[in-house]
């Protein structure tokens, strides 16, 4: 993701925005995870766009996705080349309005983007923790999240919003936290991973492992497993389009060349597509955290963790309005995913709406400018914001 | 808020305030936003095409992108007050088991379809000897969405052999793109272009 982001063609922006920071947890009060780990203390980066009004009811957070940034909207500096990684959909008089509602987006738990994470410096050896990071979970990113609402002072989320792993967030916080959330949107989501997903992540993952530079994860410092990285990466990229999408966007297409060059170099404008896509990763990213939320993905069961095996039963904790919405090309999180929470919402007579988008762009439709989702959550969440609750 | 056709106009008059609805091929959702704003009901609704989905959702609406015959059979019994199937009963493959889910979910039903027997059809089928073509039902034999013809009275012995009763009806006659009609009181089978029914268990 983000790597579509542009500047916004209307223009508008909620302009400079500021990485903010807060801490929770020591190393004496460690915040304890679903593993039976702890960790303490925890720093969660985040970044808020809009006014909090003055009963605060009007705040949006935003979940972002796998290798996402509190960066949501806005710049940092005037001169930035690109804005943050969902300008389309957040800013004034956009789909989330910041005119509005006070928008929330935090760094999630075991990234690198700000929020603790395996690179982060463990206080007890005063070395980065590496491997020796507990697993963390989409619980605990939830839960860690929750910390920071607390501290801003919410009693209760208008919304959650978020897109794929960021929506497996959504759901979390719908049945943990049903008190706090008025109303729920999961983009291109699902309850679980399939086997297909889990798959894909494993050989992701098994790339970065078998990168000689991995060394078991303790590479800070010296040279990083830049190569796996970009492989995992670059298969990540092939589950987030479709055949469609490949086809008009590449073809059988050279990159740079008029025959084949009957060398092992890139030909095909897809292969040098991937390979600019992973190299740019190495760059923002690092291979560590994309090992500890891959698993906490795949390690995700909302049934499981919240219903002893019935979705029914988990989302019977939640009173929140949903609007559920997956994309027609989207074969790493299919329609059918979407369609089975909807089914068990409706089960429990939950307000829920859904729509399935009919996009060729694959799973990261929901990344892309698409005026038909920007009106779905304007209208959405006018009506969360006016009409309360109804059980 | 766009004015009500007619024929929605006495169906929402049928509809007691603050009831819990389910519109089923709800269109763009103009009969459930009116009886949100007007009656306060508590609305959801089902329609298959995206396009129209997007627009109840902007509007407000509670809706589900899905096949009425099968999204329905989610809800559990007695979810909801009334479940209205609006000029698509004739579109349906199974309308026995449509109206036995419709009773399932709700106390109450209403179905509305345009009437087979309306006396020009009749008179075009013996004076043509062709497939007719009405206002109502615009289309050719080979492309019309109407695989179910039915009259007025159809219906009613429909309801008879189908063990549900009918609580209300109305015949009507449509005017002006729909949205201005009357009453028809005199042979309603032969001069009606629309019957609504409300029906019930019991």
């Amino acid at each position: 993701m983000s790597e579509y982001i542009g500047h916004d063609r209307n223009g508008a922006t909620i302009g400079l925005v500021e990485k903010q920071f807060f801490t929770f947890a020591g190393t004496d009060d460690q915040f304890a995870l679903e593993s039976g780990a702890s960790l303490g203390p925890v720093t969660i980066a985040y970044e808020t766009c809009g006014t909090l009004n003055q009963d605060k009811s009007n705040a949006v957070f935003v979940l972002h996705a796998l290798s996402g940034d509190s960066h949501v909207a806005g710049y940092y500096k005037a001169d930035d080349a690109k804005p943050g990684w969902w300008d389309i959909m957040v800013g004034p008089g956009k789909g989330i309005d910041t005119d509005k509602y006070f928008v929330i987006c935090a760094n999630i738990l075991g990234s690198c983007m700000g929020s603790t994470g395996p690179a982060s410096v463990n206080p007890a050896t005063q070395k980065e923790y590496a491997t020796d990071f507990p697993m963390i979970t989409i619980g605990d990113m939830v839960r860690s999240q929750k910390a920071l609402v607390d501290h801003l002072g919410i009693k209760r989320l208008l919304a959650v919003v978020g897109g794929s792993v960021g929506g497996m967030q959504v759901l979390e916080w719908c049945v943990r936290y049903p008190d706090m959330v008025a109303s729920a949107v999961p983009l291109a989501s699902t309850c679980r991973h399939s086997a297909l997903a889990i798959a894909f992540n494993e050989v992701a993952r098994q790339s970065i492992m078998a990168d000689p530079n991995w060394c078991s994860g303790h590479y800070y410092g010296k040279t990083k497993p830049g190569m796996g990285l970009a492989i995992a990466r670059m298969i990540g990229h092939i589950t987030y389009l479709s055949d469609e999408s490949m086809r008009l966007k590449f073809g059988r297409r050279l990159q740079n060349k008029s025959a084949l060059s009957f060398e092992f170099g890139a030909d095909f404008q897809v292969e040098s597509y991937l390979q600019y896509q992973g190299n740019k990763f190495i760059e923002r990213f690092d291979a560590n955290s994309f090992l500890y939320i891959t698993k906490a993905a795949d390690y995700f069961d909302l049934a499981r963790e919240h219903g002893n095996g019935s979705l029914v039963k988990a989302f019977s904790k939640t009173s929140a309005r949903f609007l559920v919405v997956s994309y027609t090309s989207d074969w790493l999180y299919p329609t059918y995913q979407s369609k089975e929470m909807v089914t068990a919402m409706k089960k429990n007579n939950l307000n829920v709406s859904f729509c399935e988008i009919e996009a060729q762009w694959g799973h990261d439709a929901f990344l892309l400018p698409n005026d038909k989702l920007n009106n779905l959550m304007k209208g959405f969440l006018r009506s969360a914001a006016h009409e309360p609750a109804s059980v | 808020m766009n004015p009500l056709r007619y024929d929605l106009q006495i169906i929402a008059s049928w509809i007691t305030p603050g009831a819990r609805i389910l519109g089923l091929g709800c269109g763009e959702g103009d009969l459930l936003l009116w009886l949100k704003k007007n009656k306060q009901v508590m609305e959801r609704g089902i329609e298959i095409k995206e396009s129209r989905v997007v627009k109840c959702i902007e509007k407000g609406i509670s809706v589900l992108q899905g096949d009425i015959n099968t999204e329905i059979t989610d809800y559990p019994d007695q979810a909801f007050d009334y479940a209205i199937c609006s000029q698509t009963l004739q579109q349906v493959y199974d309308p026995v088991s449509l109206i036995q889910s419709m009773l399932r979910v709700a106390g109450k039903c209403v179905v509305s379809f345009p009437n087979f027997g309306h006396y020009k059809i009749r008179t075009q089928l013996v004076a043509t000897g062709c497939a007719p073509v009405t206002k109502e039902l615009p289309f050719s034999w080979y492309d019309t969405p109407n695989i179910r013809v039915l009259s007025l009275r159809d219906f009613e012995n429909f309801a008879r052999q189908g063990g549900f009763n009918i609580l209300k009806k109305a015949a009507i006659n449509t005017k002006n793109h729909q949205f201005e009609g009357k009453l028809v009181k005199f042979l309603p089978n032969l001069f009606a272009t629309y019957g609504i029914f409300l029906i019930g268990k019991d």
